[in-house]
């Protein structure tokens, strides 16, 4: 069963566990619920003469269907926050990424480089468009802002989406596990031409992209 | 003053003579109010399907000419994604429940002659239409009509230039404050009327679950709506005397209108389905002759879904940027919201439990509701999951979601309600064969046309992109996008005939008895249609809406409310 995309990040295959824990959970629920549905009405079909039972309810059965999911959304919501707070939360985040920053504009993504000092601000910063480069295994964590509207910085295989905000920097980070391009989108609807709002990332062996570094500065 | 008013019809008991127009124009009869609703929000529900169909079109054939138009522009694109979402949250879903079942039960079903304040029932209507008038005409002007989106988010909504619309966005700023202020005014109504006119014997948990729900929904309504309009005057000042209250650049926060927005817009989405959920225990009771199982959880769960709705709008914005420790709060909140879902989808096949099927048009839609809700409440799951919704955040397995919740759920719901009200609204019986078939062929397309959009949102397609062709990893979903399109052109296609028969029934349909479907509620024992003031003498209620099959009815299978 593999409907979601090939996953390339660290964080994707966590995230991944618990959709297809959800997608069980609710799975099984569903069916339970739709057979249950069908077998009533077949069963239960009118019929001459057979009066329904007068039955006002079950304080039991209450109880029992209202312990029960929330049992479950416990578990879910369990399963969900150690995910979520990995991915999400600033004080959790990798500290030996390569840092970029990345502004979203209409209708393209802007990538910032610090070059080689490794310092952002200074002489040797170098700005691509659309194209982002990567080194593989290595964590990267961006500040992500917009200087027009509201866009979502949206990679499937790396399952990584976050709104850029403008007036605003958001901290986020991935790490790419595997060599290769990967799709970039916007998520949130930014204009006319939204559906055209993509970009490349491009991840590269630590050796390739170091290399690729210097020879952009 | 008021009291008065509100009294003043019952007290004459007879009614003069109207003109026409004070008859079913400018009508103060709550039913001809409810009748009027049905009417204007049936075609603002056929305008917002032609207007998905046309964004099915591009979606399943990117860049090809409309048969008999012209290819759709990225620009016109945005349009009509903002506007379906527009027409059918706001013009079809809504007044259909609200609107039309509001105004048409409550009074009739809790022994009242009319509504409390008539006359602003009235308003509440012309205002509604021009609402509609406007936000129609916002197709046909300059520059083209809004195109941020139904959930306007600023910046994009507030600065012209960045979506090339202005006169379009102002109008639909224009339109929701009509809008909001007619919703006002029927809510006031409603709870009012609820909470002072009902007949002798009358306790609130003698009400039925439609009632109790239009109930809740005006409370909610009532203090969701002046948020809504709170915030889109913020944005009209925005969009044209030139503040920044959502603008960066002087101090203003994009965020603002998020939170704002979906403070009233997740309460809406309580609104869009509560009356529903209603409507549907109704109908479910009097289809399985049996009492709805768990009457009082059923309220309140009612309760308890429209008081966790005001704390669960940041599920929103997860992926907006808000501390972390939000996001976990709001799951949390999100996740609660399962439980009463629960409660009601399980209290209603307890109703079917042991119960006399009784497989008339209205039930099946009701079968249909509860089979299809379903998935639209299990797929909330995920997005009520932090974690997982980083990644369907904003794709079409959202699309999927609300579909299922307010097509599969509220639309279901409204045309259940509409067969099932129709004899009384009218004195006419629909073709039962007709509807049957309406229903079989709803059912089945309906699936075929929003269940695969689960599986596009789980490959990562995103919502309102204009040509997903354009990217690579969605290519392999074209096949899938073409189905859609084609089922859904196919979905519209059978709706043609309800309309048939709908109008057929208005004028030939077979007359109606005063209780066509043995039902307990108060409606059933007016003529049909009832005459103005409803009631010839006020009448006295003496149990709950539900006793089906009760020893007492024998050989009966339903215990109408006033029977001693």
């Amino acid at each position: 069963m593999d409907w979601l995309p090939t996953a390339a990040s660290s964080y994707a295959a966590d995230m991944d566990r618990i959709f297809y824990i959800i997608l069980w959970i609710t799975g099984i629920v569903l069916v339970g619920v739709q057979v249950t549905l069908v077998y009533f009405v077949i069963k239960y079909r009118g019929r001459e003469g057979r009066k329904a039972a007068f039955i006002e309810g079950s304080k039991k059965a209450e109880i029992i269907w209202t312990v029960t999911p929330a049992i479950l959304i416990v578990g879910i919501a369990v399963a969900s926050q150690d995910v979520w707070s990995k991915i999400k939360n600033p004080d959790r985040f990798p500290t030996d990424g390569v840092e970029l920053r990345i502004e979203a504009r209409q209708f393209a993504w802007g990538v910032t480089y610090a070059g080689s000092d490794g310092e952002f601000g200074s002489e040797d910063d170098f700005t691509h468009y659309n194209q982002i480069h990567v080194p593989v295994d290595r964590p990267v964590v961006f500040d992500l802002t917009s200087i027009d509207v509201v866009h979502s910085f949206f990679v499937p295989a790396f399952r990584i989406k976050q709104d850029a905000v403008p007036g605003l920097t958001m901290r986020a980070w991935f790490e790419a596990t595997e060599v290769g391009e990967y799709e970039l989108a916007c998520a949130e609807l930014c204009g006319v031409a939204h559906g055209l709002m993509k970009g490349k990332i491009i991840v590269l062996a630590q050796d390739e992209f170091e290399s690729w570094l210097a020879e952009q500065s | 003053m008021s009291t008065a008013e509100a009294t003043a019809p019952s007290a004459h008991g007879h009614h003069a003579e109207m003109s026409f127009v004070r008859k079913y124009i400018f009508a103060t009869d709550h039913k001809v109010i409810g009748i009027q609703f049905l009417f204007a929000s049936l075609a603002f529900l056929l305008l917002g399907g032609l207007l998905a169909l046309m964004v099915r079109w591009q979606l399943g054939f990117p860049g090809q000419p409309i048969p008999g138009g012209g290819v759709v522009s990225p620009k016109f694109y945005n349009a009509l994604v903002t506007m379906h979402g527009t027409f059918m949250v706001f013009f079809a879903v809504m007044p259909l429940l609200v609107g039309v079942y509001a105004n048409y039960l409550i009074p009739l079903k809790i022994g009242a002659p009319d509504m409390a304040f008539p006359t602003l029932n009235m308003l509440s209507f012309w205002l509604f239409v021009v609402s509609g008038v406007i936000m129609t005409a916002s197709l046909f002007v300059e520059g083209g009509a809004a195109g941020a989106g139904w959930t306007a988010y600023a910046p994009l909504s507030a600065v012209p230039r960045y979506t090339g619309v202005s006169l379009g966005q102002q109008l639909w700023i224009v339109s929701i404050l009509f809008f909001g202020a007619s919703s006002l005014l029927g809510s006031v109504n409603y709870i009012t009327t609820v909470i002072n006119m009902r007949a002798p014997g009358m306790t609130l948990f003698r009400m039925p679950l439609s009632i109790w729900s239009l109930f809740i929904t005006a409370i909610i309504a009532l203090l969701a709506i002046p948020i809504i309009a709170a915030a889109v005057i913020l944005l009209l000042f925005d969009q044209t005397i030139g503040t920044t209250f959502f603008l960066p650049a002087d101090g203003g926060q994009p965020l603002l209108w998020q939170h704002l927005f979906w403070f009233f817009g997740h309460p809406e989405v309580y609104i869009l389905i509560l009356p529903a959920m209603g409507i549907i225990s109704d109908i479910i009771a009097n289809g399985s002759r049996k009492p709805v199982f768990g009457y009082h959880s059923m309220v309140l769960a009612i309760i308890a879904i429209a008081f966790l709705g005001w704390i669960t709008w940041g599920h929103h914005m997860f992926q907006s940027g808000m501390n972390p420790l939000l996001g976990t709060s709001f799951m949390i909140s999100t996740m609660a919201i399962a439980i009463p879902s629960a409660i009601k989808v399980f209290n209603w096949l307890g109703t079917m439990w042991r119960g006399n099927i009784w497989f008339h048009t209205p039930m099946l839609w009701a079968i249909g509701f509860v089979s299809l809700f379903t998935v639209g409440g299990l797929s909330g799951i995920f997005m009520a999951s932090n974690a997982v919704d980083i990644f369907i955040h904003d794709t079409y397995f959202i699309v999927a979601h609300i579909h299922y919740v307010l097509f599969g759920g509220s639309l279901m719901a409204i045309f259940a309600a509409i067969y099932f009200w129709f004899p009384k609204m009218f004195g006419r019986m629909m073709s039962e064969t007709w509807g049957k078939i309406h229903f079989a062929l709803t059912f089945l397309l309906y699936n075929l046309t929003f269940f695969p959009m689960h599986i596009l949102g789980m490959g990562g397609h995103m919502r309102r992109i204009y040509d997903p062709t354009q990217y690579e990893f969605l290519q392999p979903f074209q096949p899938m996008n073409r189905f859609i399109t084609i089922s859904a052109i196919l979905l519209f296609v059978v709706q043609i005939p309800f309309v048939v028969n709908f109008f057929w029934s208005l004028f030939k349909g077979k007359k109606a008895e005063i209780n066509p479907w043995r039902d307990n509620g108060l409606e059933w024992t007016v003529p049909s249609p009832p005459p103005h003031g409803n009631f010839e003498t006020t009448p006295t209620v003496y149990r709950g809406p539900y006793e089906f099959s009760s020893p007492e009815a024998a050989p009966e299978d339903f215990l109408p409310q006033t029977t001693p």
